[in-house]
This record gives C-alpha cells, sequence and structure tokens, in this order.
C-alpha cells in the first residue's frame, strides 16, 4: 500500500487524473470504432504546435518568477515577425526565417523591459503578468487597425480598416514546417520538420540550462537566499528568464500559425498563456519547478486528451463538451498548483 | 496561596528533552524574573504557560501548573488569557493602521446592540467607541503614561508601542499574571527606565510579572525572585537580595566545560592577518552591528560569541556582504569591495551560513550540486568545454560528491537526494563538504551545531579542527554555544549590543564571558 | 487621487470630441449608475478583510443569474419577480462564497490570481451545468427557456416580464428615472460603511491589515475572511440581477464574463487599491468607466474614423487601470517590507 502511495505521490494528482481520463477516452474511442491513425496524426500534429508555448514557461519557472502568465507580449513580437514577412509577400523558408529574424530581437527586448518590471513586483509576478498581458493585447489591437500595412492579402479588401482577425497563410509560408520530411506510417501522419524544430529548441534551451550561465540561473531560481551568498546578481538571472521565454513565445507562434495556416490576431493572444499553464503543471511542474519532461509529457497528455475527446464528446454528448472540459481542466489544474502549500 | 504554581514541567520534543522538571512559585504582584542563556528553555516555558499551538501539536508536555490552587493546563492562548494570563510577545501585536484604542480593545471590542445584531446575532452589534476610549484611558492613566488614544499606532516610538501592549494586556479585567519576552531590547536606556517603572507600577496593581531578560542589572533592580534555567533544566531558584549579577552570570553559563584543547598555539607578531575589519557596521535586522574593529590571524581559529540578537550573527554576514554593510574590510591587506558575495568567493572567503535552510542549501535540488555549486560558480570548476560552449560536467559533480559522503559520513540514499529530506546533521555535512570541494582560505562559519544531533556535532567540529591544522584554513566561528567555542578557538570575541565587548582566551573563567555577554563591562583579558 | 483626476481629464476630452448632448449623457449615466454600482460595491468588503478584488464575483453573478432562471422557469414576473429572484439567490451565492472562500483560504497572498482562475473555472461548471445537464438532469417546466433539443438553456433568455420592473417601481409614472435601484445601492452602501463600525466588521479590518496579530488576539482569521466572501458574493449575486432586471434580456454563457473585470477596473479607476476601497471610490469610479464607456466609441468614431479604435481603447484602459494598480501595489508592498526595516533600525 505504501508502495503505491509512493508512486502515486511521484506521478502527482494532475498527471493521474490527466492520463486516466486520456486513457478511458482512447478506449472509448476504440469502442466506438472512431478511426485512431487520425486521432494520433492531430496529437502530433497538436503536440507539435503547442509544445514550443508551453517550452516557455520553462525559463521563468527555472529562473524564479513562476509561470509566465504573459506569453501574449512574445505571441504578438511574434505575429509582428510574420506579418513583416508577409507583407513583403515572402513564402517558405525564406518567410519563415525571416519572421524569426524579425520577431527574436524584438521579443528579446520585450522580454528584457518586461523583466526589469517583474523584477519589481516580485511575489505578484502572476497576476501582475496577467494584466499586463491583457493590457497590451487590448493596446495592439489598436495597432492592428491602424497599422500601415498593405498588402491586400492582410488588410480588408473592403468594410473595414485594418488587419483582417484571421489571415491565411496558404500563399506564404503556411505549412513549411509540418511538411518538411513528413511521411506516413500505419496511416499516421508523421510532421517530421514540426517535431524536429520542437526538438531543436527543446535541445536549445536544455544545452543552455547547462551552461555556467544557465546553471546560475536555475540557482537563482531554485533558491534567491543561496544565490546571492554564492555571489549571484539574481535579478539579472531572473530578467535572463524571461527573455529566453519571450523569444520562445514569438518563436513558438510563429510554428503554432504556420502549421494551422492561419494567423489569429485581436484578441486571439489572450489566450495563449493558460493552456500553455496547465500544460506544463500536468507534466508535473510546479510554479517553482519545471523541466523538459514536463513539457513533453504535459503537452502530450494534455492535446491528447482534448484531441481525443473531442470526436468522442460529438457522438456520446454535445460538441461543446469537448470545449468545457479544456475549460474544466485547464483552470483545475492551475487553481490546483495555486492552492497547494509548496508553492510559494 | 501562591498565584501560579508550576511542578515538575518538562518538554520532549521529538525525543529530545529540552526542558526538564522545572518547578517555580509565583506570588500575586511578584516580580519574577526568568534568565538563561540561548537554548536554555525559556521560550518553551513560556509556551507552555500561554497554551501556544506548538507545544501540543508535538505532544503537550510534561507535569502540572495550578493558578491559584486551580489546576491549569491552557491548550490555546485563548484559554489562557481567560485564566488571566496575558503576554507582550518579543515582536509587537499591534496593528498599525488602528488607533492605540483599537489596539487596546483588540477582539474585546465593548459593543451595544441595534436592531439588526438583534435578529442576526451578537457579531453584528456596532462597536461601542465612547466605552472603549474610557477602558483606554483608565488603562494607560493605571500605567502613568499619557498619551492621545486616538491615535494610530504606526507612528508611535517604539517605547509607546511597548506600552500600548501593557495597556492592552491589564485591561482584561481578569488579568494576574503577565509575561514580559525580553521587553526592553528594543528599547533605548531611558525608554527602558520608565518601563521599569512601569512594571514595579504593575506590582503594586498586584499583577504578577514574569520576566525574562538578559540583562541582569535590570533583572537585580526589580525582580523578587529569579529563576535561572540551564540546557532545559533549573538550576536555580533564588531571592534576588541575595545575589551579585556576577553570581547570576556564573549560574547562567557555569556548565562543567573540559577544555579539550591540547596544543594552545600562541600567534606572534609575525603571523599574517588574514582577515581584517575595520568600524563594520552591519544592517541585519535582528542582529545589527554597530561598528566593530577585529583582526584575524592566518591559521586562527577565531570564534565569536553573544547572546541572541546582539550582532554576533551579523558580522560574517557581514563580511561577506549578504546585508547592507560599511567600513573597511581588508583580506591579506587588500580592501575588499563592500556588500558583493562574489567578490568575496572570489577571494577565497567562504561562508556557511546559520541559516542553513535559506542561505545555505538549494533545498531542492540534489546534494551533489549543492557541494559542487561555489567551486563551479567562482572557479568554474566541473564544466566540459565545447568550443565557446561550457556544459555542466555531470560525472565529475557526481564523483566528487560521492567521495564527499564518503569522507563525512553523510548519511544518504545518495548524490542525487535532495537535501530538504536531509537530516540536518546531514544538511550541515553537504554545507562542509561544499567548503571543502570549495578550498576557500578563510571560513566564515556560524552555529555551526545548530540543530543537529551529538554524533554530527563532533564530526563537524573534528573537522573543523583538523582543516584548520592540515591546510592551515582560517576559521572563524561564530555560536551560541560558549563550550563550543571555548573546545576549539585561539581566541573569542563577546559581542554585546552590536559591539565588542572583549576578546577572551578560551581558559578564560565562565563568569567571565557571563558578565561580557550580558553587556557588563568587562576588562579585556586577552588581545591577540 | 491621481487616478481619478487622469481619467477626468481624459473624460472630458472624450466628451469633448464625441459631440453627444449633456442631457444625454447624464441620462444614461443615471441608468449606468443605478444599475453597475451594487457590482462594484460587491468588492469592497473583501478589499477591506485584506483579501484583494475579488475577481470571484462572477461567480456571484451567476448565482444571480441562478435566481432569474427560477422565475424565468416558473413565469414569476414584476417586483414580485426580482424579489423572489434576489431570495433564491441567495443560498447559491452562500454556498459559493463559502466554496470561494475555502479556495482563496488556501492561496492566501495569492488571493487574486486565484479568484480569477477561480471565475474561469466555474464558468466551466457553469457552462457543465446549463449545456450539458439542463432539460436533462436538471428539470425546467419552462420548454422556452431550453434549446430545441430540450437540452440546455438557450444562449439569451428574455426577461421581458421583469424588464425594469425594479427601475419603475413605486415612481415608475412619476419620473423616467431608476428611482428605487438608487435607493436600494445607496441603502446597501450605508449599511457597508455601517458593517465596518461593528463587531464582525471590526474584525475584517484587523484580519485585513495583518492576519498574524489578528490570529494572536483571538480572531479566527479563516472564518472572518470566509464571511467576508460570503457577503460579497451575495452582493454581486444582487447586483447581476439589478443589472440584468434592466437590460431586460440574460445571455446565458456570456453576461457574467465580464463582471469582474469592469467592476474591479471601475473601482480602481475610482482611486482605490487593492488594500483600501470605499463608497466614495465606488461611487466615482463607477461613474467615470461608464463615462468612458458612452463617450469612447463617438470619441474615436471622430478623432481616428474608427469607433471600434475608441472600443479597443475602453478595453485597454480596463485591463491597463487593473494592471497598472497591482503592479504599484506589489511595488509599495515591496518597499513597506523595506523601510519597516530600516525603521527598526534607526529606533535601535
Amino acid at each position: 500500500m505504501d508502495k503505491i502511495k509512493a508512486i502515486y505521490n511521484k506521478i502527482g494528482f494532475p498527471r493521474f487524473i490527466i492520463t486516466l481520463l486520456l486513457f478511458l477516452f482512447i478506449g472509448i474511442a476504440f469502442f466506438l470504432d472512431l478511426s485512431l491513425a487520425s486521432m494520433f496524426t492531430d496529437i502530433l500534429k497538436r503536440f507539435g504546435m503547442n509544445a514550443i508555448l508551453v517550452l516557455a514557461m520553462v525559463p521563468t519557472v527555472q529562473s524564479g518568477s513562476g509561470i509566465n502568465m504573459n506569453l501574449a507580449l512574445g505571441v504578438i513580437l511574434g505575429l509582428i515577425g510574420c506579418l513583416v514577412s508577409m507583407e513583403l509577400g515572402l513564402a517558405g523558408w525564406t518567410g519563415f526565417g525571416v519572421a524569426l529574424a524579425i520577431a527574436i530581437p524584438l521579443a528579446a527586448l520585450a522580454g528584457y523591459l518586461y523583466g526589469l518590471m517583474l523584477n519589481r513586483v516580485k511575489g505578484q509576478e502572476m497576476t501582475v503578468g496577467n494584466y499586463f498581458g491583457y493590457s497590451v493585447v487590448s493596446l495592439m489591437c489598436i495597432f492592428w487597425l491602424l497599422a500601415p500595412f498593405k498588402n491586400p492579402q492582410l488588410v480588408w479588401a473592403m468594410g473595414g480598416t485594418g488587419l483582417r482577425t484571421t489571415l491565411t497563410m496558404d500563399d506564404s509560408f503556411g505549412k513549411v514546417l509540418d511538411n518538411f520530411l513528413s511521411f506516413e506510417i500505419m496511416g499516421v501522419t508523421i510532421p517530421t520538420g514540426l517535431l524536429l524544430f520542437f526538438a531543436l529548441c527543446a535541445l536549445i534551451v536544455y544545452v543552455f540550462s547547462n551552461t555556467k550561465t544557465g546553471l546560475a540561473m536555475r540557482v537563482s531560481g531554485s533558491g534567491e537566499k543561496f544565490a546571492i551568498s554564492s555571489g549571484l546578481n539574481v535579478d539579472r538571472y531572473r530578467i535572463l528568464g524571461i527573455v529566453i521565454s519571450t523569444v520562445l513565445a514569438a518563436t513558438a507562434i510563429i510554428v503554432y500559425s504556420q502549421s494551422f495556416g492561419f494567423l489569429q490576431l485581436y484578441m486571439a493572444p489572450l489566450y495563449v498563456s493558460m493552456p500553455a499553464a496547465a500544460s506544463i503543471l500536468i507534466g508535473g511542474a510546479n510554479l517553482r519547478k519545471a523541466s523538459i519532461a514536463h513539457v513533453i509529457i504535459g503537452t502530450l497528455l494534455f492535446q491528447g486528451l482534448l484531441t481525443v475527446s473531442l470526436p468522442v464528446i460529438n457522438i456520446i454528448s454535445e460538441g461543446s463538451m469537448a470545449e468545457i472540459i479544456r475549460i474544466v481542466i485547464s483552470n483545475g489544474i492551475i487553481l490546483y498548483a495555486l492552492t497547494r502549500k509548496e508553492a510559494v | 496561596m501562591s498565584l501560579l504554581k508550576l511542578e515538575g514541567i518538562g518538554k520532549n520534543y521529538f525525543g529530545n528533552q529540552v526542558l526538564q522538571d522545572v518547578s517555580i512559585e509565583i506570588k500575586a504582584g511578584e516580580i519574577h524574573g526568568l534568565v538563561g542563556e540561548n537554548g536554555a528553555g525559556k521560550s518553551t516555558l513560556m509556551n507552555i504557560l500561554f497554551g501556544m499551538s506548538v507545544i501540543h501539536s508535538t505532544g503537550g508536555y510534561e507535569g502540572k501548573m495550578w493558578i491559584e490552587g486551580e489546576e491549569y493546563s491552557p491548550m490555546t492562548p485563548l484559554e489562557a488569557m481567560e485564566r488571566g494570563v496575558g503576554m507582550v510577545h518579543q515582536e509587537f501585536m499591534l496593528i498599525p493602521g488602528f488607533t492605540i484604542t483599537e489596539n487596546v480593545k483588540l477582539n474585546r471590542e465593548n459593543t451595544k446592540p441595534s436592531l439588526i445584531s438583534k435578529i442576526l446575532g451578537k457579531s453584528l452589534e456596532f462597536l461601542d467607541f465612547d466605552n472603549m476610549e474610557k477602558d483606554t484611558i483608565e488603562s494607560l492613566n493605571k500605567l502613568n503614561v499619557e498619551m492621545d488614544h486616538k491615535q494610530k499606532v504606526a507612528g508611535l516610538p517604539v517605547g509607546y508601542m511597548q506600552f500600548v501592549e501593557i495597556a492592552r494586556e491589564i485591561d482584561k479585567s481578569n488579568l494576574k499574571l503577565l509575561i514580559l519576552d525580553e521587553p526592553t531590547a528594543v528599547l533605548t536606556e531611558s525608554e527602558a527606565a520608565d518601563f521599569l517603572k512601569i512594571i514595579k507600577k504593575l506590582s503594586e496593581l498586584e499583577i504578577a510579572v514574569l520576566f525574562i531578560t538578559h540583562r541582569l542589572d535590570e533583572i537585580k533592580e526589580i525582580t523578587e525572585n529569579i529563576t535561572v534555567l540551564r540546557d532545559g533544566q533549573m538550576v536555580s531558584s533564588l531571592k534576588t537580595s541575595d545575589v551579585t549579577p556576577i553570581d547570576i552570570a556564573a549560574l547562567m553559563v557555569g556548565r562543567d566545560v573540559k577544555i579539550k584543547k591540547t596544543n594552545k598555539r600562541a600567534f606572534d607578531e609575525d603571523t599574517p592577518i588574514a582577515l581584517k575589519v575595520e568600524n563594520l557596521k552591519v544592517l541585519m535586522p535582528g542582529e545589527l552591528v554597530k561598528g566593530i574593529d577585529l583582526e584575524i590571524k592566518k591559521g586562527e581559529i577565531f570564534g565569536i560569541g553573544g547572546l541572541a540578537g546582539q550582532g554576533k550573527i551579523g558580522i560574517a554576514n557581514g563580511i561577506m556582504g549578504l546585508y547592507e554593510t560599511s567600513g573597511k574590510i581588508y583580506k591579506n591587506g587588500v580592501e575588499m569591495k563592500n556588500n558583493d558575495p562574489g567578490a568575496m568567493l572570489d577571494n577565497n572567503v567562504a561562508f556557511l551560513s546559520e541559516d542553513r535552510k535559506g542561505v545555505g542549501l538549494l533545498l531542492d535540488e540534489p546534494i551533489d550540486l549543492n557541494i559542487a555549486y561555489n567551486a563551479m560558480e567562482s572557479r568554474g570548476r566541473f564544466f566540459n568545454k565545447i568550443g565557446p560552449l561550457t556544459q555542466v560536467d555531470k560525472a565529475a559533480v557526481l564523483q566528487n560528491a560521492n567521495e564527499m559522503i564518503k569522507l563525512l559520513d553523510i548519511r544518504c540514499r545518495g548524490p542525487k537526494q535532495h537535501t530538504r529530506s536531509l537530516s540536518g546533521g546531514n544538511q550541515q555535512k553537504v554545507c562542509i563538504a561544499r567548503a571543502l570541494t570549495f578550498e576557500p582560505e578563510v571560513l566564515l562559519i556560524s552555529e555551526p551545531t545548530r540543530g543537529i544531533d551529538i554524533g554530527a556535532k563532533e564530526l563537524v567540529m573534528d573537522t573543523l579542527v583538523r582543516l584548520n591544522k592540515e591546510k592551515n584554513l582560517t576559521i572563524i566561528i561564530t555560536s551560541s554555544e560558549l563550550a563550543e567555542l571555548k573546545q576549539i578557538s585561539d581566541r573569542i570575541a563577546i559581542i554585546a549590543e552590536g559591539k565588542l565587548n572583549g576578546i577572551f582566551t578560551p581558559d578564560t573563567d565562565d563568569v567571565i564571558f557571563g558578565l561580557a555577554m550580558s553587556g557588563e563591562n568587562v576588562e579585556v583579558v586577552a588581545n591577540g | 487621487m491621481i487616478v481619478p483626476i487622469v481619467f477626468i481629464i481624459i473624460c472630458a476630452v472624450g466628451y469633448y470630441f464625441s459631440g453627444l448632448a449633456f442631457d444625454f449623457v447624464m441620462v444614461e449615466m443615471f441608468f449606468r449608475l443605478s444599475r453597475n454600482l451594487l457590482l462594484v460595491a460587491s468588492l469592497i468588503i473583501p478589499v477591506i478583510t485584506g483579501m484583494g478584488l475579488n475577481f470571484g464575483i462572477v461567480i456571484g453573478a451567476m448565482a444571480g443569474q441562478i435566481g432569474l432562471f427560477i422565475i424565468a422557469n416558473f413565469g414569476i414576473g414584476g417586483m414580485t419577480g426580482i424579489t423572489v429572484a434576489m431570495l433564491a439567490s441567495v443560498p447559491f451565492a452562500v454556498v459559493f462564497g463559502y466554496l470561494v472562500g475555502q479556495v482563496l483560504n488556501r492561496a492566501k497572498g495569492k488571493e487574486m490570481i486565484t479568484s480569477m482562475i477561480l471565475g474561469f473555472f466555474a464558468n466551466g461548471i457553469y457552462q457543465l451545468i446549463f449545456i450539458v445537464m439542463a432539460g436533462k438532469i436538471i428539470p425546467f417546466s419552462n420548454k422556452d427557456l431550453l434549446m430545441d433539443s430540450g437540452v440546455g438553456l438557450k444562449n439569451t433568455i428574455d426577461l421581458v416580464s421583469i424588464r425594469k420592473s425594479f427601475d419603475t417601481w413605486l415612481f415608475g409614472d412619476i419620473v423616467n428615472f431608476p428611482v428605487m435601484p438608487i435607493v436600494f445601492v445607496a441603502i446597501i452602501l450605508l449599511l457597508i460603511n455601517r458593517f465596518f463600525k461593528t463587531k464582525v466588521g471590526q474584525e475584517m479590518r484587523a484580519v485585513g491589515q495583518d492576519m498574524h496579530i489578528a490570529e494572536v488576539q483571538g480572531i479566527d482569521v479563516d472564518k472572518t475572511r470566509l464571511k467576508a466572501i460570503v457577503i460579497s458574493t451575495v452582493l454581486a449575486a444582487w447586483g447581476q440581477i439589478v443589472y440584468l432586471q434592466n437590460l431586460g434580456t440574460l445571455n446565458t454563457f456570456t453576461n457574467h464574463e465580464q463582471v469582474g473585470l469592469f467592476a474591479v477596473a471601475a473601482l480602481l479607476i475610482g482611486g482605490a487599491s487593492v488594500e483600501k476601497a470605499t463608497w466614495k471610490e465606488a461611487l466615482i469610479g463607477t461613474f467615470l468607466f461608464h463615462l468612458l464607456f458612452i463617450v469612447s466609441p463617438p470619441a474615436g468614431q471622430k478623432l481616428m474614423g474608427d469607433a471600434q479604435i475608441g472600443e479597443y481603447f475602453r478595453v485597454f484602459v480596463a485591463y491597463g487601470v487593473i494592471g497598472i494598480s497591482l503592479m504599484l501595489h506589489a511595488m509599495e508592498k515591496r518597499k513597506k517590507t523595506e523601510d519597516r526595516l530600516r525603521l527598526t533600525i534607526k529606533e535601535k
């Protein structure tokens, strides 16, 4: 009995319950004779789309500023990267590369400024970050309306001003990663490029966290007093964590959009932080500890659950049930993390 | 009949007997002093008397207590208050944004019923400010202090806050016994003098006072009887008029200390100075250092002692730069940058903090990283270089940890165990392992044996002595335990009220140490 | 004080460019105050109790809507309907408030983010109940409320039977103003004010200032915090009922969503902070925030040629004000601990 308890404690409540649900739904799907192959295709694709966003949570948690509730900041700059690349009419790898090349420095700068601010509100990063994110998103709504983009693909043709709400990327770099080296095996499509790109990002984060600087960043987050007494400038490493997180968020939205095939503007960036936060917590992270393993496990479980539950629920219940499950699970998991004793 | 009677009071924390067989009697209106070194059991005794939850959540206490002949065993502070026991804590329990009246009457407000309260219950009765103010003025008058009862507490001088606390206690109409925990520690001299007058006033009101302080002159001045605790045991209970401060000091510290130090070393003029501080001031809350000069010779083991809150802890923290520090610090004659822990480490000065769990360890990281980190950050050790990239050499970190675990006999499940789940002694060994790996020239170590078991204690002390001998490591050891300092130090500095009160040889008489710690002016017996 | 002044200036500029008639604006403001002030007022008690801005009033609004579902189901209209809805919402609000309080007691120091996430979470549960279970597990005798399939509530529910019933109660024939709602909210504000002079109100103030000291002095901190949230939740439920009777339709799944955000923004615009709020700030803030509501779309149209810009500007203001005041609060809190440190040093 004690052993079972120890194993349960190691897995943790979030991982346990989500895994259970996932297997339950896969079981039902199997029973209902749904196409598992197309489900796994979807899971892989959605994993690739979302994993980098979840990865963006790692540096802030590791450097001690907790869950980054303001991924929107990086996302917006990623969108600007995409928009400029599309405005120039670039396509394929060039388009993708230019989008990244524009977004990353912007995100690094914005992350730096945002980090300076967060260091002044230590202990309240999540609340402040959340509302800071919201106000940036609504401010950018005005920007999208007024921005001097001319490409007819981007702006409303008539009856409206400013950029469209949803922009198709078919003529630019849509699917450029997804289609790279992709192949099919047993009916499951493997988006090789997409997965490879995540692997590259994860590898960079991993290698960095094992450099002297990266280790110092982790130590700063793990024990502030210890870090100070070891001669580390904790504030600087916290900013570094936020910069990396913001850059990853910018990269993530470019990857996400090319896979999705559309660019979503206006209020859309508001909705990125919560699912990403839920994912990494499901993966076994808490507000003070996060690793790449948590990212992979959490994204797979969360996206897997969303993907599998949708067709299953469409058959056995209302369609909106899938959305409800997403809301309840993602917020429930975040609540769980917030109300735990060790979540300081 | 005595007001309060304790018989055979004891307390056991997880097999550790911190208080044993204490029996005290206090008469109504008596001022009773309670003295003892840190860890002698004073606060445990208070917690038992006041029904604090720490006592009951750890298995209760032994012995019996009576108030006015009736048995008394409070389970909560509320129960203690109901039986007429009040307490003024060391830290103020006042709400800054409330007026003096509101604080004095907090949670005991006078109320008057209204229509709503008659329907919905007593808690909706309106506050009766007129009567609250009347009571407050009355309590303040009893104490002979003049204060505007409508003033907010936030702006008051510290001394006045203390008066408000006492006013609150005597406003409890049934107050019979007031416990005062180091009440004068935060007061200036003139405030303290006023304060003592007020305590005498209480005594005239037939309220007994249990007065805890380390200032022996105060004890001598106002108490009738004194109880001395040492190592959790009651050493004696005596009449104040029969003893001198020197006697009290002797009772406080006078344990049998066998000085193990065999080869007493003399450091002559030629021995170079490893570390020197001039006019060191450290803004460490609760442990302020108010200007200290020290010279520590190379290869010396230098002890720093004193009572809690007097500033001894602040010295090492200040040298390391963990709290705002001014003054000059020289290492091997070179002036160091203040407030820069990294620079101190780069100059081979390492620090093992008294705050082991906060400063000393990364509790949620494995043992191996904890051991290696100083050497990694400041010396760049344990890294592989791949072109411009550095990568942690995990194998080397692990191997180093394994060696240390063997060397220091760290009891753990393996080098990957997180330090949070280690016992206090093993946590301290991890800290020492970090210093060993770092190989400093000067090691600052604070409270090295606090909270660790006897076996680990010996090992820690032996390791320090060995390092000192084999590597000629200069050690500055700060400890609340005088015996420990005497055991290994070449010289011992005693800090009182943030200042250096003398440097002594370890064979100095304990009475002298006791007096020095209490801030008495003692002739400096040793100097280099 | 600076925040309200800035907003007075913004509103004045917006009003100037909007070209709206003064009479129109004032009448409109009167209605908006009557229907929104109670929701804003429901935030005051948790602020004083030290629990910050209670974004959990979203859950109170849900309780209010449940009250309205009940009267819509049984076809009770007029002032009777509103009274029944208010009474029926109380048990729900008390239970919800109790649960919210329990969660917040486990997240001390992080109440605001927790209450916000709690609002999202409750929204999911709310949808689960009223989309999936309504009509199936929870019986509704009035099938007009349900989707054609018989399961799940409709997206909009007609409240025509109580529309403006409260607004026009007693004085409807005499003046075209919502007299009674204004009187009602005035009474509530007065009661809140008086409440802090009662024993339990004093306990809340003490807990709000310092939980630890309150505890040592024998106040049951957790219970006091629970009471504060329960009262706040009940007031929010009533506030939502007053609000919706004025609108006359209930958007089943969206009406409650923005309640927390807008009420919090209004309170902060009035000059309140995370730690301090009175009826004055609630009144001034509600007035200014809704003035901005009225003037910003036409002002945006005039200035930028696009009403949408004014709309987004308003949203930006709401979020921005909350973000900035939370930031200032966090900074002040850090400074305060540093100051306290310096204080003890000086005194020693």
